[in-house]
């Protein structure tokens, strides 16, 4: 089987963001990008499926010559092969996925793992427009799964609790966080990589319905402010939380 | 707590290449999970975090240079040299278990042994299944080894074995020992299995440094060894000091990382700690401090990474490796100390890994050669005489 995981290469959480010049796009100097944590238990998944059932796993990631640093460390992980779809402009989620659907049509692959979202943008849609776009049977936010033949049974998380699923193969899952504990790229799957091409590819131009108008930084957070240091400060701060913050 | 991002103030990962930062990566997200989070209550209660042994054979530490028929990940040394800096980062306990077994226990074991002893030990060392030790001071001798007294003697068969050995890193833990001892005046490299009759490892306590490390002696009492344990190609003095010279290149790496950790610390509290209205990183003799310790880190990265790529060439001198060790050390002790003072009081405590880091590096700055053999050994290169003898 054929097994594919799409990885996005995102801004480190704990990076500090400035807007670009252009007002429209996130200035990527002096910020630090790393696997999209959520692609992270997707590439497990995807290892531990191939660990179980054998066959070929592949990488794919859309973006521009840096996306490469992050492939390679799929492959450091374990992953077999890497596909670069080069293209550093702007394409909103439906266009992402377009791009995606075709090249995991390319591969020929019959599962299918993503992150539940990207932290960079946050839109939460790309495996779910991948598998509609293939006609494949789409399972999101999943925290187990289980393959047995044909069959997939995942467990989703949802508000307040689980609910388990079942679907056929072939099949998009999107990763939640518990999924599993992804393993670290060890220094012979580093050394292993390096021997590793990633293929890179165009693919086909873009075609937007959203258009990005302008970013803009969350106002900056006000001081906190102290009213006492004991027990006394308490109905004061039962009444700010009351009438001024209004959340009690 | 921030997410510690490195400490690079002249951009030397911009001098390393790809997969030398993906091993840098990859061991900073380990120690981050697996290390920091438990490292303190190992330190309190003198406990070797044992289970990480197995993890750090998974992720390929151990022998990290040596060849890929052994398990190992043949990778150059500035890897080797950024693994042991982002594990001290950690604790330098952690780090000096895959210094010994690595430098001190694989290494001889790949340049002195048989076939046999290669195929036999290397792959069970790789993967963390087996521990190794290097026994060479003595409680009589520690910068003078020379002088031993633990001894061969040939007998049918093999060899037997007396003396003692003290402060062995991993010594109580380890499945082999790599010991030297005299055979007729020549010094000599044994491997001793652990469970052989007449050797016993208790360990040392009491220490206030590297408590999660484990220190031992190694006694040994009419020990049998067959003829096999010999490890063939060692020769003289000059191979356990051969060995030494690679443990002492990771250290002059490691410590890098306990000054990162130091200063990552001591910058964080500065800004957040406020005191007659300011944080005290807004006065100058704060600030003052802060910058010498940056200056410090940035000079070792600078320091090691040359280092490194000299011995990648093998164009390396021991008495560049002796400077390297002996600088880093110093500094690392002296501004994990000034870092522990921007945190007053907080900076003795163990929330904060200053004071811990601290106190390892006094054992760090000793083993290994003193500060002062280092001193005398680059002495002896520069004037021509030799100070000692
Ligand atoms: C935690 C820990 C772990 C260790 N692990 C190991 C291990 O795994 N294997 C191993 O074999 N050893 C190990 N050692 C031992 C270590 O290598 C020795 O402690 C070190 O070589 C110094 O020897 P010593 O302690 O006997 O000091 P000494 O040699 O007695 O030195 C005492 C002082 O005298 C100074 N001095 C000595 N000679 C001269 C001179 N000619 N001129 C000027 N000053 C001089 C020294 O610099 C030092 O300051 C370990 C030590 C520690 C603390």
């Amino acid at each position: 089987m054929k097994i594919a995981v799409c990885v996005s290469h995102v801004p480190d959480t704990a990076a500090k963001i400035n807007i670009g010049s252009d007002g429209i796009s996130i200035d990527p100097s002096g910020v630090t990008y790393v696997v999209n944590p959520y692609d992270e238990f997707a590439i497990e998944e995807a290892l531990k499926s191939k660990e179980k059932f054998g066959g070929e796993t592949v990488a794919i990631s859309l973006g521009g010559d840096a996306n490469k640093e992050t492939l390679r460390k799929a492959l450091a992980m374990g992953i077999d092969n890497a596909v670069l779809l080069k293209d550093s402009g702007y394409r909103d989620s439906l266009s992402v996925s377009k791009a995606l659907a075709e090249e995991i049509k390319a591969q020929g692959a019959e599962l299918v793992f993503f992150g539940k979202q990207s932290v960079d943008f946050d839109n939460s849609v790309v495996g779910q427009l991948t598998a509609e776009l293939l006609g494949y049977n789409c399972i999101s936010v999943a925290v187990s799964f289980v393959l047995d033949g044909n069959k997939i049974i995942c467990e989703r998380e949802i508000e307040g609790g689980k609910e388990v699923v079942e679907t056929n193969l072939p099949a998009v899952i999107t990763a939640q966080k518990g999924l599993n504990e992804p393993r670290y790229a060890s220094l012979k799957g580093i050394m292993a990589a390096k021997k590793k091409e990633i293929i890179e590819k165009i693919p086909a131009a873009a075609t937007n319905y959203v258009e990005v108008l302008t970013m803009k930084k969350p106002a900056s957070k006000q001081a906190g402010k102290i009213i006492g240091t004991d027990a006394s400060a308490v109905p004061e701060l039962i009444r700010l939380l009351r009438e001024e913050a209004k959340v009690i | 707590m921030n997410k510690f991002t490195g400490v690079d103030y002249f951009n030397v990962e911009s001098l390393l290449a790809e997969d030398e930062i993906m091993v840098r990566n990859s061991v900073r997200e380990f120690v981050d999970d697996r290390i920091i989070p438990i490292i303190e209550k190992h330190y309190r209660e003198e406990k070797f975090p044992h289970h990480l042994v197995k993890e750090l054979g998974k992720l390929g530490l151990f022998g990290i240079t040596l060849p890929q028929k052994y398990g190992c990940a043949e990778m150059n040394n500035v890897s080797y040299g950024l693994v042991m800096q982002e594990l001290e980062r950690g604790d330098s306990g952690i780090r000096s278990f895959v210094s010994v077994q690595t430098s001190l226990v694989m290494y001889p074991i790949f340049t002195f042994g048989s076939e046999e002893q290669k195929d036999y030990w290397l792959p069970q060392l790789a993967s963390g299944e087996k521990i190794g030790c290097f026994g060479l001071t003595e409680p009589d001798f520690g910068s003078n080894p020379g002088g031993m007294i633990t001894h061969a003697e040939k007998v049918n068969g093999g060899y037997k074995i007396n003396g003692a050995k003290m402060w062995i890193t991993n010594g109580t833990i380890a499945d082999v020992a790599v010991v030297w001892g005299k055979l007729d005046g020549e010094v000599r490299g044994f491997l001793i299995e652990k469970g052989t009759k007449g050797f016993t490892a208790p360990e040392m306590k009491g220490k206030h440094s590297l408590k999660a490390s484990v220190t031992s002696e190694l006694i040994f009492q009419d020990v049998f060894i067959p003829e096999k344990n010999i490890l063939p190609g060692s020769k003289g003095l000059k191979s356990p000091l051969m060995c030494l010279n690679q443990a002492r290149y990771g250290i002059a790496w490691g410590v890098v990382g306990s000054m990162m950790a130091c200063y990552d610390s001591a910058l964080n509290y500065a800004k957040s700690r406020i005191q007659f209205s300011k944080p005290i990183a807004a006065y100058q003799m704060t600030q003052e401090k802060l910058v010498y310790i940056l200056t410090e880190i940035t000079k070792a990265q600078f320091i090691n990474l040359q280092l490194g790529r000299l011995k990648d060439k093998g164009e390396v001198k021991h008495t560049q490796v002796s400077m390297a060790k002996r600088n880093n050390c110093e500094k690392a002790l002296e501004t994990a100390r000034i870092a522990r003072e921007i945190l007053g009081a907080n900076g003795i405590l163990d929330e904060y890994p200053i004071m811990r880091h601290s106190q390892n590096l006094e054992s760090v700055k000793t083993y290994e050669g003193t500060h002062e053999m280092h001193t005398l050994i680059i002495g002896e290169d520069i004037t021509g005489y030799a100070a000692f003898d």
